[in-house]
Formats: structure tokens, sequence, C-alpha cells
């Protein structure tokens, strides 16, 4: 059973990676900085909870609040640049944090054994959970109570006038320039929220492993980040889960057992999948339908 | 209410608009057109900020709109339509206006003080009165993008005017609409008339612009080769000149 708990809590760390990119792509960005907001929120994290002796919940909310801080602070510039030169200037972005840690050392003695981040060592020994006597499935939960309440959020945050908002600087900004929506702040702002839940992914995610290196954010991660709401579509939130689900759940550890040619597969998978569904798994389409079910359902019984 | 002095866009070695002065009314409907290249939509986009000035100045009301950038001149009371439609095509026509509602009243309503005192429903209201200006109250779930043309059209006037504009400028409102349509738009337009609001529109459609307007200015390569009342505008041999070609 700890198998699939396991594989949950991953799923779990993957959606608010994926939530992260669902808010900045609403806006019609594409960012590359997704996984230095990761970075920084389980370094945070793990540093507050291992140095500072910090329970975990307040570590998590300064772990969050850091990542925003610092998205909000790479926003402006950023959002400057259009298309290609966005996702040129978050790439960079993202790899100088890697950069960053890579080079990045703070160590404390602790009893008789030194702790804390150690360049391309790593940060180890983040064991909160294990030593908090924490199983598995707890943990598992835990995370998913995170999840659920991002995911809660931003349903809600969809269905506001700031929600259609980003939607509409998603689809024209010219036009909504043109009635009155402040760019700047519109984007700024969503590269906000967004880094917060990288921030948060990244400050559980560096509990879950117990062990962070640099090499664990890198372009691959970015990448995946991006590709999730993409994948799923942007019509709800529900998409970008779907689509860690299939990746995460189905393409990683279901295809297991082909070994190698796995990595062939993955490739073909995605590519399957945009083509067949050009607007991703969950489009208002079929939303729409799953809504008309679901009502159908009771009336029928 | 709105003045252009020497106004001049040059887009490499193009003189796109060349040094124009144009006065507009409080509450005139004033139309500009000219034959296609006279830059006309380049003056509508100078007024609305999405182009910059390379000369001249533009004042509202004696503002000058020079600092401005596009969203904040909507504060300020301009609004405007585009030559091709652009909706949020994903949004819904309900979405569509309630994005639009900037204006500072607005805003103000849409705050969290301003929803606890009972903002929201008077967003409603505003947004049915809006639909129901525009005949697409029974269209308002509808995505933008599934409406046909003329609902398009009706949608974007509609999604300028949630702005709550004192100055709305109408870049070709009627292109690609039938006769019935025309007749539609025409009261449309003198309906906001009476309710205040100064209106420019860019137009080729003579049937619209000699039906409506007050006053009219002749652009021609981006320079002003007449001005007056319709029936003026007809009579004007320059005018002729310009749209018949010949010497």
């Amino acid at each position: 059973m700890d198998f699939y708990w396991g594989l949950l809590q991953l799923i779990g760390i993957h959606s608010l990676l994926g939530l992260s990119a669902y808010v900045v792509v609403l806006t019609g960005q594409v960012s590359l900085a997704q996984a230095g907001f990761f970075a920084i929120g389980a370094y945070a994290a793990g540093m507050l909870t291992v140095l500072r002796d910090w329970h975990i919940v307040p570590a998590l909310v300064a772990a969050t609040l850091a990542a925003g801080a610092v998205a909000c602070a790479v926003g402006f510039p950023a959002l400057r640049v259009r298309g290609l030169m966005l996702v040129i200037a978050t790439l960079a972005f993202g790899e100088g944090v890697r950069l960053f840690f890579f080079n990045f050392d703070y160590q404390i003695a602790k009893g008789n054994i030194r702790v804390g981040p150690l360049g391309g060592e790593g940060f180890r020994q983040i064991r909160y959970f294990p030593e908090n006597g924490w199983s598995t499935f707890h943990v598992m939960a835990f995370i998913w109570t995170a999840v659920i309440l991002v995911m809660a959020a931003l349903w809600w945050f969809d269905r506001s006038r700031y929600g259609a908002v980003l939607r509409a600087v998603g689809e024209d900004e010219t036009a909504a320039q043109s009635v009155g929506v402040n760019l700047t702040a519109v984007k700024v702002s969503a590269m906000a929220f967004g880094g917060a839940i990288a921030g948060l992914g990244g400050g559980l995610y560096a509990h879950y492993t117990t062990h962070i290196e640099h090499a664990n954010f890198g372009i691959l991660l970015a990448t995946f980040a991006i590709a999730y709401p993409i994948v799923g579509g942007l019509a709800s939130v529900f998409g970008t889960v779907a689509a860690v689900v299939f990746v995460q759940g189905f393409l990683v550890e279901g295809l297991r057992f082909l070994g190698d040619w796995r990595n062939l597969l993955f490739g073909a998978l995605i590519v399957a999948a945009m083509n067949l569904r050009p607007h991703g798994f969950l489009d208002a389409r079929a939303l729409a339908g799953l809504a008309r079910l679901w009502r159908r359902r009771p009336a029928g019984a | 209410m709105l003045e252009l002095r020497g106004v001049a866009r040059h887009f490499g070695g193009v003189r796109a608009v060349d040094g124009l002065d144009l006065d507009v009314r409080r509450g005139e409907i004033f139309g500009l057109i000219g034959p296609n290249g006279s830059g006309k939509s380049t003056t509508v986009n100078l007024v609305a900020g999405v182009t910059t000035l390379s000369a001249g100045s533009i004042h509202l009301d004696g503002i000058d709109l020079a600092p401005h950038p596009v969203h904040e001149r909507l504060r300020l009371g301009i609004a405007r339509t585009f030559q091709n439609i652009r909706l949020f095509g994903q949004l819904t026509v309900w979405q569509n206006l309630w994005v639009a509602q900037n204006s500072p009243a607005d805003r103000a309503r849409q705050t969290f003080l301003g929803r606890w005192l009972g903002g929201q429903s008077g967003v409603r209201a505003e947004i049915a009165r809006l639909l129901e200006f525009s005949r697409l109250a029974h269209r308002q779930d509808e995505l933008a993008t599934n409406l046909a043309f003329g609902e398009q059209r009706r949608l974007e006037l509609a999604r300028a005017l949630a702005t709550r504009p004192r100055l709305l400028l109408l870049d070709e409102p009627a292109a690609g609409m039938n006769a019935e349509e025309i007749g539609q738009l025409r009261d449309r337009i003198l309906r906001l008339r009476e309710q205040g609001v100064t209106i420019v529109i860019v137009e080729h459609v003579m049937q619209l612009v000699m039906g409506v307007t007050d006053r009219i200015a002749v652009l021609n390569f981006g320079q002003k080769i007449a001005e007056g009342t319709p029936a003026e505008i007809q009579r004007d041999p320059a005018v002729q000149k310009a749209y018949l070609g010949g010497d």
C-alpha cells in the first residue's frame, strides 16, 4: 500500500507545480521559471524546519510567501518582454536559481553532525516527517490537504471577476488594455500567485524526498510544470490535475515494465494526447458534458 | 472636448498622419472619412494610446494624453471598438462586459467594501442594461466566439460602453453589415448621443456617415483636406477629387 501512497504524494506535489503554471498560462504567458520558484520554496522550508526547528506549517507558509515575493520581483522586468523572449528570460532565471543553490553553503552544527545545504552535495537530512513519526499515509493526506485547498482557492478565483480578467488578457492583450485592464498589474500578480503555489509545492517536496539538490530543479521540471496545464486544458483546475495523474501515474509509473522503451513511448503519448485533444483533456465541452451527466443521474435515480 | 494639434505619426518613411489638427466638440457625432490608407485608423489608435505620437499633442478636456497609457485613457473616459472585431472569444457574452467594467465608479463597487454595500447588484443591473441595449440578453451565457457576426459587432460596442465612456471611438463599426443592421446601428448611435456620449466614427459606409454625423473631416495622405457638415462635404471639390481621382 505504501507504494500507492508514495505515488499519490508525488502526484500531489506535481499537481501544485502544475497549478502554479496554470495561473500564469491563463494570462497567455509561457514561464519556465516555475521550477526556480519551486526550488526557492524547497530550500526555504527545509532550512526553516532543519536549521531553525520550525513546525512544518509555518515553514510552508514562509516558503510560499518567499517564492511569491521573488516571483513578484521577477515579474516586473520579465513581463516587459513577450512570447519567445519571455521563455528565454524565465529560463535564464530558473537556471540562475539552480546555479545559486549549486553554490550555496549554509551549514550549522547540530549535535555531532553538520546540517544544511552544501552546494553541489545538496541538502540532506530534511527529516521532519520521520522524526515526528508521520506515516506515509499521513504525509500523503497532508500533501493532498494542501492540493485541495489550492484547487478550491483557484476554483473560486476562476469564477471571480479577476479570473475573467486573467483569461481576457490571455486571449487578447490589446483588447484587454483597451477596456481598461492594467496589463502589468494583472501579469505580475498572476506571476506572484503562481510563484507562491510553486513555493508551497517545493516546500512539501523537500520534506517528501528528505534530500534535495540543484539537479532536481532543472529545465526538465520546468518543462513538466508548463506541460501539465497545457496537456490538461485551461478550462478548469481539474484539467491540470488530470494531466499530472496521466503523466506521473500512467506514463512514468504505469509504463515502468517497458524499461528503456518507456521514454520513447512517453514522448509519443504526449504528442498523441495533444493531437487527439488539442484543447487539453478537459476542455470546456468535456466539462459541460460531465456537468450534464452529474445533473442527470440524481434525477434518473 | 478632444483637441488634436499638429498630430503626426511616421512609420519609417511613411507619414501615416502628418500634421493633423482636429476639434471634436462635446456631444457631437464626428465623422472621419478618407480613402484607404489615409490615416483614419492611425488617428484612432493615437487617441486611444495604442500608437505613440511622433509629433504634436492630443488633449481631452484640457488634459494632455501623452503621459497616459491605454488603460488610464479609458479611466479618463475614452473607449474604442476595433476595425477587425477583437472580443474575448472564450469568455461568455456576460463575462466580456464584466471584464470591461473598469471605470472608477465600477472599480469602487468591485472592492470588498463596495460589494458588501451591495455594489454587485449594481454591476449586474448595469450589465443587464447593456445587454438589453444591444439586444444580446438572450445570448448572455454563450461564448463570444460562437456569436454571429452582427452579434459580435453589437457585443464589441456594448463592451466599449461598459467602460462608461465620455468619448467613444468607433473604427468602421458598419464594416460587413447589411442595410438593416446599419439602420439599427444608426439608431443605437443616436441613442448614445442622447445619453451624452461624444462619438468619433471612422467609416467607409457613406450611408451611415452622411446620415448620422454632425460634422465630418476628410483625410487624404495623413492630412485634412476638408471639414464641415455632411452636406458641405458632399459638395466639396477636393473631396470628390480624392475619392474619384482625376485632376
